[in-house]
């Protein structure tokens, strides 16, 4: 009874989160994107490690990044919520629209930014605290002392990423006792506690057995009717079982200085990606003759 | 060494061909041992007995030499304040508080001052060129000899800056010994800090956190077990110091309180400290001075042991308070 009184409590300060993120454009509008990059190149000291990306991303969408190892897929990624920044020696040049606004803009202020652009990583990495203090540092971050609040913060976070059953009755034990899978969908249960706006996933799955992995997948289906979620995979199954745009990238070998640039080689809904993709390069790679 | 190479060759491609012939289980079971291996083995062993046979025979000895006042006058000894004229009235109490109200004055100044540099080094500054060359410096600062702060603290905390810290005081005293272990402080909590993993720093900043909520609640309290550690073990170089103390006052003769109180002798009286009255005993001719001498050296020896002890008790507490 009390609990759902809660959850409706706890829906209406996502929905005023929720206001806040995306402002000025509508939020059920499935044709604004949510992000749009132009021309997007960054570079690692003098190293370019993508060329002139374009992409945009849907809201309530799935949207994988695919292809090869060193192609700049999670370069691509980490630029939607500057984490790029923390690498002392890289640059971005191009833009990355984020409702409308460049982040790269001088006064767009990153942890802003991270506080609606959430990421999970590709190794789980639990704080070393516990269980309920892993769910609970980011609200509190976000002003939620109270401990009423924060309970209810922290069970409907763990409920939406399947993990509320298994831990339950161990909410004060480390986090770092658990499984690996349960450490990722605790990632993205913490993720989900501040209510952001998207998700990104940085291979969440790579360190994952397939039972683990298949527990995530069905997560990702169940939380993106409320997140936008941009995933990067190896997997090429696992783009093709549950994205609904993909991208693959590929790299280019500079002629000149034979250093390797990440580059974008096609755009579309991932049914066309797999099944008639425009480019030869696409094809050969998603049906594994890739050369 | 042709020959044996030769020998080598032609032996190689026939080996398992022979060992076959021979049978496997003589083969296997001959006794043939790694020997290069067990030699290095005991080598090593040897070096580490020989380590902890320099440390036995140091402690003996000094129990041996000490045996006298132990036995004897002890309780008197403990209690007994600095007198370097008379064997008989010559103790270790206002040492012993001098050592620890320095020890004091370390935690309070250099503890934090250090970590807050180390702070600023690692997590702030990280990319600058200024901080590489600062990082660099300070590395050579820890290698100092300790005589010159001694100088540094005469010149700074006993002259230049008399009028506050009282002159010649146990204040200018602790200052000085501050200044002597930064640069450890900062080496050693840097390191901690460093080997953080970067994934943890990036968790913390995913959810929204600035970087000072993520060094706050995340970065320092993973590093606090390696930064404890090795604060405590600069400490405990700290109370060991006597050469710089020297140069600012620390007294060697007959130290009299007279009837000042605590913050009066805090703030002007004379300071001494174990080690100081260990160089004032040793100074002295004849075996009675011999035996409080060493004696006094063992109280040092204790001192260090607990400071040490202390710091692994704290980082064990620390460690489980997740």
């Amino acid at each position: 009874m009390s609990d759902s009184r809660n959850l409706i409590e706890q829906e209406t300060v996502l929905e005023q989160n929720h206001e806040e993120a995306t402002t000025g454009s509508d939020a059920s509008n499935n044709d604004v994107p949510v992000f749009r990059t132009k021309d997007l190149s960054v570079f690692y000291g003098d190293f370019r490690a993508i060329r002139d990306v374009s992409v945009y991303i849907k809201a309530r969408e799935i949207t994988a990044f695919i292809g090869p190892s060193g192609c700049g897929k999670s370069t691509v990624l980490r630029c939607f919520d500057r984490m790029n920044d923390l690498i002392p020696t890289a640059r971005v040049e191009g833009t990355v629209e984020y409702h409308g606004v460049n982040l790269y803009n001088r006064e767009v202020d990153a942890v802003e930014v991270r506080r609606r652009v959430g990421m999970v990583f590709q190794k789980p990495n639990p704080f070393p605290k516990s269980i309920y203090d892993n769910l609970a540092f980011g609200p509190r971050l976000n002003g939620i002392k109270k401990k009423a609040d924060l309970d209810v913060i922290v069970e409907s976070s763990l409920k939406r990423a399947a993990l509320w059953d298994e831990v339950k009755d161990r909410l004060k034990a480390s986090a770092m006792g658990l499984s690996g899978g349960q450490q990722q969908r605790l990632c993205i249960a913490r993720c989900i506690a501040v209510e952001p706006d998207v998700i990104l996933m940085d291979e969440p799955c790579s360190a994952l057995d397939p039972i683990a992995t298949a527990r995530i997948e069905d997560l990702m289906q169940e939380i993106k009717r409320d997140f936008t979620i941009i995933i990067v995979t190896h997997n090429m199954q696992q783009a093709a079982r549950v994205s609904d745009q993909t991208a693959f990238f590929t790299t280019e070998v500079n002629p000149e200085s034979d250093r390797r640039t990440g580059v974008l080689v096609e755009f579309d809904k991932t049914q066309k990606m797999f099944s008639n993709p425009s480019d030869s390069r696409t094809e050969a790679y998603v049906t594994g003759r890739f050369g | 060494m042709c020959e044996r190479s030769t020998e080598v060759a032609l032996s190689t491609p026939s080996k398992f061909a022979v060992s076959s012939a021979v049978g496997l289980t003589e083969r296997i079971t001959s006794g043939k041992r790694d020997v290069r291996g067990r030699v290095v083995e005991w080598l090593l062993l040897s070096t580490l007995g020989l380590t902890l046979l320099v440390l036995v025979a140091l402690i003996v000895n000094l129990l041996d030499r000490a045996w006298p006042v132990l036995d004897g006058r002890f309780g008197d000894f403990l209690s007994s304040g600095l007198d370097a004229s008379n064997a008989q009235e010559a103790g270790v109490w206002q040492a012993i508080r001098g050592t620890v109200t320095l020890a004091i004055i370390v935690i309070v100044v250099s503890f934090p001052l250090g970590i807050a540099c180390a702070v600023y080094l690692e997590e702030y500054a990280s990319r600058s060129r200024l901080a590489r060359s600062i990082r660099i410096n300070v590395r050579n600062l820890a290698g100092v000899p300790s005589i010159v702060y001694g100088i540094l603290g005469l010149t700074i905390f006993v002259k230049f800056a008399g009028g506050i810290t009282g002159g010649r005081t146990v204040i200018a005293g602790g200052l000085t010994l501050s200044v002597l272990v930064l640069p450890v402080v900062v080496i050693t909590a840097s390191e901690a800090l460093r080997a953080v993993p970067r994934s943890i720093r990036e968790g913390a900043m995913g959810v929204g956190a600035t970087q000072w909520e993520t060094v706050r609640s995340h970065v320092l309290p993973s590093a606090a077990p390696g930064i404890l550690t090795g604060t405590m073990l600069a400490l405990s170089r700290a109370a060991g110091e006597a050469a710089p103390l020297l140069l600012v006052g620390g007294i060697t003769g007959l130290l009299r309180t007279g009837n000042l109180g605590l913050w009066e002798q805090i703030t002007k009286g004379g300071f001494t400290s174990v080690p100081v009255a260990i160089f004032s005993y040793a100074r002295q001719t004849g075996a009675d001075f011999q035996a409080v001498t060493a004696a006094a050296s063992l109280i040092l020896l204790v001192l260090v042991v607990v400071i040490n002890g202390l710091a692994i008790w704290l980082r064990n507490r620390f460690e489980r308070n997740w």
